[in-house]
């Protein structure tokens, strides 16, 4: 009984919030899964059924495997479970295989390897800065903090309803983004090292990582005003982690390697698609090129988070195939820096808000419309409410230009939503929805960004001390 | 309120589960002829719009007493009507006369699901908040947790139609716990109205307004007010019987509809005495119906008595409160016909008082949802029950600490053990009693929801599991049953401990000049230690 009283007492905040989320998580079971269910089914199948020669070969289905080889052997590990709950979703020639029994360890799966992003953000609370005294739990920037990522509404959604394995992924990297702020650089890199073989498209923010660890740990001392002190470079340290890295992806492609299949590999990883390619890596460099001479004199690990979210941004603006989902790289990360000023508390709350709604159009039937819209609101009102209750000492956190903006969502969800389907116009533009609600949310992204790009420029170098 | 955020947030948090809670299967999904309280709904949306009043509640060629007949006072009919004009705008194949029986589609299944749930977030849930929000003595933090407490309750969740009645009792106890005993009765007579369980819930209604106009004194304001009371109560039955008082036989139809004495003493296996004390004795064999009545009736009145007596003679609105507990619980005990969604009127107001005596109410709701598992198996909701009652145990536990508020005072049992202690002066080892056994209940249930769900039940006895479930709220008394109905040995205190109704024995101990400190009129509020 004692050890009851003792687990229900002061410090177990985090733990009720984390079952609280993963009790949602499994009342979301039955609800609407999209064709990523049966890809990750078909990916569950082909890595438990044929040789590792033919990962990269198959294509009994259209979804062939096109993630890294990591992700590959993660559902390897996973079939071996799945055979005990249906042995029949292993056959590659089972195309929408979907028994109750599928659904169940499918959805149990998502649910149970996000036991990572709950440890990524259990580290991640260390980090934040428990300097504003409130013995309010409620208004903690580490309980703001944790409400805001453990109950995301973007990850919810995507990953629980719409169905994918986004949750371990952001897990891993939080936790190198956490060790970076707790000075583990080496550990850091690992992760997002095995990150980047886990899902290629984290390779959006790797100039940020590179950067960073070049500037932080390569160069281990600086000038009393904060710049380089150029002699103070570690060709040690540079080769530590060029070698980590290495090591990594020679575990990935090692064997793929060893089989001549590297080429196949990277075509399915990167879908060859010249216009594509020059539509979106030169862009996202070009504005990383612009903030490096900045980025070079940012210190501490803000800037870098800074920067790690610009870089996600950036790609996610001018890669106009990205998906919706990517919102989510820039959003996850931003809530980090969201309870530490009020600057970014404010363009967090318009990223987040406009990244989310623009998800809306994901869930599309009908059964999942309340769902969509109680979590949205729970999340936004939440949000915006705590994180003004956070920082009411300062100025408020909205113009009225921003403040219209954001209730102008209601509205515009009302009309699209439940005006547009009995309009005439919806057998002749049936998209009309769709258009608005992109152009409507990258209004604000657009906004967002900028606002930050002007905030890493605006901010003062000196005087920002090194965090824990 | 400061912190409205947090409100609003339990709110929709509240209202997200409902709904992801219904998307699940309904009772009698797919399953004809007869369905189950789905098609229920549906036929009486059916019926309502398509007959004339005067046929709603007799057997006619159109309508089929039998199947689905209306068996709920007129309240729920017009409620149904109303549904039942939104139907026919969207869909009239729902409720087509005679075709649409057994109508099942997901666009139904959506229209049926949104009913319910625009119902509770329109009188429930508003009443819950007002409830939270009046409390007194208690931190803002507190009861935004209350909030979440309640609306979490699984029962209510997880069953299926909507609360409507039981809304409609809440802001009923609201209106008179505040002192608009006009609003707080007219609400209750609409309650009663809607469904005719609230009875339950009427002894305490009358015997508090009654002690309020005794203490306004009989002579002047006192009996104003009861006048007030009587006029209303026979208004608002009148406005809603009115179509039917026309004919003498059409009111006698209904309430023969309303209270079938002919059915016997209970039917299913549910958690009360009868069908407890069946298991060793036959009583439906032995005694003689009409005797089965009476010794019903007897029983019921003797064990609300106390509570209600007090109740009259000092007025206030915690003791109302648990006087509500008391009858509603003696009624689902040692009632006539109960059904098992009927422990769902004693829930109420045990979530009532969740905030006065946590470690109880929060144990007493969980037996309660679990009390529901065999009808909840039956509509393949086990893993919606499963997830809501962990988030429930989660919620209480985390904020109201209730394993750390087990002493005697926190139960309310001090004026109890002082008397027990003048005769046995070793008697302090309660808390760890009731700890010990509340841990032996959960293991219990835990483990018949595991093997309910893995293992048939042996061919000679069929409904085993159903009848230890229900055991398992009740309590019987032979130790050589202790095999068959270990369970109920953990339910005594529960049972006792309600029913006795701590202020009823705290008044019953003053009354018999034991001295002692009253903790129930003097409790300070306490400051949360949780949250810090």
């Amino acid at each position: 009984m004692a050890a009851l009283s003792v687990m229900t007492g002061g410090g177990s905040w985090f733990l009720a919030l984390a079952l609280g989320v993963t009790l949602l998580k499994c009342l979301l079971i039955p609800t609407y899964h999209s064709t990523d269910f049966e890809v990750h089914r078909n990916w569950l199948a082909i890595t438990h059924s044929l040789p590792i020669s033919q990962w990269y070969y198959e294509a009994t289905s259209e979804w062939t495997l096109d993630y890294p080889p990591f992700f590959a052997w993660f559902e390897y590990a996973l079939s071996h479970v799945a055979k005990y709950f249906d042995q029949e979703m292993l056959n590659v020639h089972n195309l929408n295989y979907s028994s109750s029994r599928t659904l169940l360890f499918q959805r149990f799966s998502v649910i149970f390897t996000d036991a990572l992003f709950v440890y990524a953000v259990h580290e991640c609370c260390k980090c934040v800065d428990g300097k504003k005294a409130c013995k309010e739990l409620t208004e903690k920037p580490k309980f703001i903090l944790s409400v805001l990522l453990l109950w995301n509404f973007g990850l919810l959604i995507v990953d629980h309803i719409h169905f994918q394995y986004n949750g371990f992924l952001f897990g891993l990297m939080l936790l190198s983004i956490a060790r970076l702020f707790q000075k583990r650089h080496m550990e850091g890199a690992f992760l997002f090292a095995v990150l980047l073989h886990f899902k290629h498209i984290y390779l959006y923010v790797a100039p940020a990582y590179g950067i960073y660890l070049l500037r932080s740990y390569c160069f281990t001392a600086n000038k009393p005003d904060g710049s380089i002190r150029w002699n103070s470079f570690s060709f040690v340290r540079l080769i530590s982690l060029g070698l980590t890295v290495f090591l990594v992806s020679a575990l990935s492609l090692g064997p793929f390697l060893a089989l001549n299949q590297l080429p196949q590999v990277f075509s399915r990883l990167f879908p060859f698609k010249r216009g594509l390619c020059h539509a979106y890596w030169a862009p996202n460099f070009w504005a990383v090129y612009n903030a490096l001479d900045k980025v070079l004199s940012v210190i501490g690990p803000r800037g870098f988070l800074r920067c790690l979210i610009l870089c996600a941004l950036s790609s996610f603006m001018f890669g106009w195939h990205v998906h919706e989902k990517a919102i989510l790289l820039a959003i996850l990360p931003m809530s980090l820096l969201s309870v530490g000023k009020a600057g970014d508390a404010s363009i967090f709350l318009i990223l987040s808000t406009t990244g989310h709604y623009s998800l809306f159009p994901l869930l599309f039937t009908a059964p999942e419309l309340p769902i969509k819209i109680l979590l949205m609101l729970l999340f936004t009102i939440y949000s915006i409410s705590s994180l003004k209750t956070l920082f009411r000492k300062e100025k408020p956190l909205f113009n009225w230009m921003e403040t219209f903006y954001l209730l102008g969502l209601g509205p515009l969800e009302v009309f699209c939503e439940f005006v547009f389907p009995f309009t005439s116009w919806k057998l002749k533009y049936p998209f009309i929805p769709l258009l608005l609600t992109s152009v409507y949310c990258a209004v604000g992204i657009t906004y967002a960004w900028f606002k930050l790009y002007v905030s890493v420029f605006t901010d003062p170098p000196v005087g920002k001390t090194k965090k824990q | 309120m400061e912190k409205w955020y947090l409100m609003t947030a339990v709110v929709l948090l509240g209202l997200t589960v409902r709904w992801t809670v219904s998307l699940n299967s309904y009772s009698g999904a797919g399953k004809p002829p007869m369905f189950g309280d789905y098609e229920a709904q549906r036929h009486w949306q059916e019926i309502t719009f398509n007959l004339p009043i005067k046929q709603w509640y007799f057997n006619s060629s159109d309508n089929n007493l039998q199947y689905w007949g209306l068996d709920y006072p007129p309240l729920t009919a017009y409620h149904s009507l109303l549904c039942a004009y939104v139907a026919q705008f969207i869909n009239p194949d729902w409720i087509a006369l005679h075709s649409s029986r057994g109508y099942e589609s997901q666009a139904h299944k959506l229209f049926m699901r949104a009913t319910v749930l625009i119902a509770d977030l329109l009188i429930y849930i508003p009443a819950v908040v007002l409830h939270c929000c009046c409390l007194k003595e208690i931190s803002t933090k507190k009861k935004i947790a209350n909030a979440l407490c309640i609306l979490l309750y699984p029962g209510l969740i997880l069953i299926d139609y909507g609360h409507f009645h039981l809304g409609l009792a809440l802001w009923g106890v609201l209106g008179v716990s505040c002192d608009w005993d006009l609003l707080g009765s007219l609400a209750f007579c609409l309650a009663v109205n809607y469904k005719q369980m609230e009875l339950y819930h009427s002894l305490p209604f009358f015997c508090f307004l009654l002690g309020k106009c005794f203490k306004k004194g009989l002579k002047g304001k006192g009996f104003v007010l009861f006048v007030k009371l009587a006029g209303t109560v026979v208004a608002s039955f009148t406005l809603c019987w009115l179509p039917f008082f026309t004919e003498r036989a059409q009111a006698l139809q209904v309430l023969r509809r309303l209270f079938p004495v002919d059915r016997g003493l209970f039917e299913d296996k549910v958690a009360n005495i009868w069908c407890s004390v069946s298991v060793f004795l036959k009583i439906k064999d032995i005694l003689p119906h009409h005797v089965q009545i009476i010794v019903s009736f007897c029983l019921t009145l003797l064990s609300l008595l106390p509570a209600c007596v007090k109740l009259t003679l000092q007025p206030s609105p915690k003791g109302f409160r648990f006087t509500l507990v008391s009858c509603a619980l003696s009624f689902f005990l040692f009632s006539f016909q109960v059904h098992e969604k009927s422990i769902l009127l004693v829930s109420l107001p045990v979530c009532l008082v969740l905030s006065e005596i946590p470690f109880m109410s929060t144990w007493f709701l969980l037996v309660s949802t679990f009390s529901m598992l065999p009808l909840l198996l039956k509509d393949d909701l086990l893993m919606p029950s499963v997830v809501t009652t962990m988030a429930f145990f989660i919620a209480c536990a985390t904020s109201f600490s209730i394993f750390e508020k087990t002493s005697e005072e926190e139960l309310r049992l001090k004026s109890f053990s002082v008397s027990v202690r003048k005769h046995l002066p070793r008697f302090t080892f309660l808390p760890r009693i009731i700890q010990h056994l509340f841990i032996i209940s959960v293991i219990t249930m835990v483990l018949l929801t595991l093997m309910t769900v893995t293992l048939d039940p042996p061919q000679k006895l069929p409904d085993l599991f159903s009848v230890l479930i229900s055991t398992e709220l009740t309590s019987a008394n032979p130790p050589l049953l202790l095999r068959k109905t270990g369970p109920e040995l953990t339910s005594v205190p529960i049972f006792l401990y309600f029913i006795c109704g701590t202020p009823t024995t705290a008044w019953c101990a003053k009354r018999c000049h034991v001295r002692t400190q009253d903790s129930n009129w003097q409790t300070p509020g306490r400051q949360s230690r949780t949250y810090t």
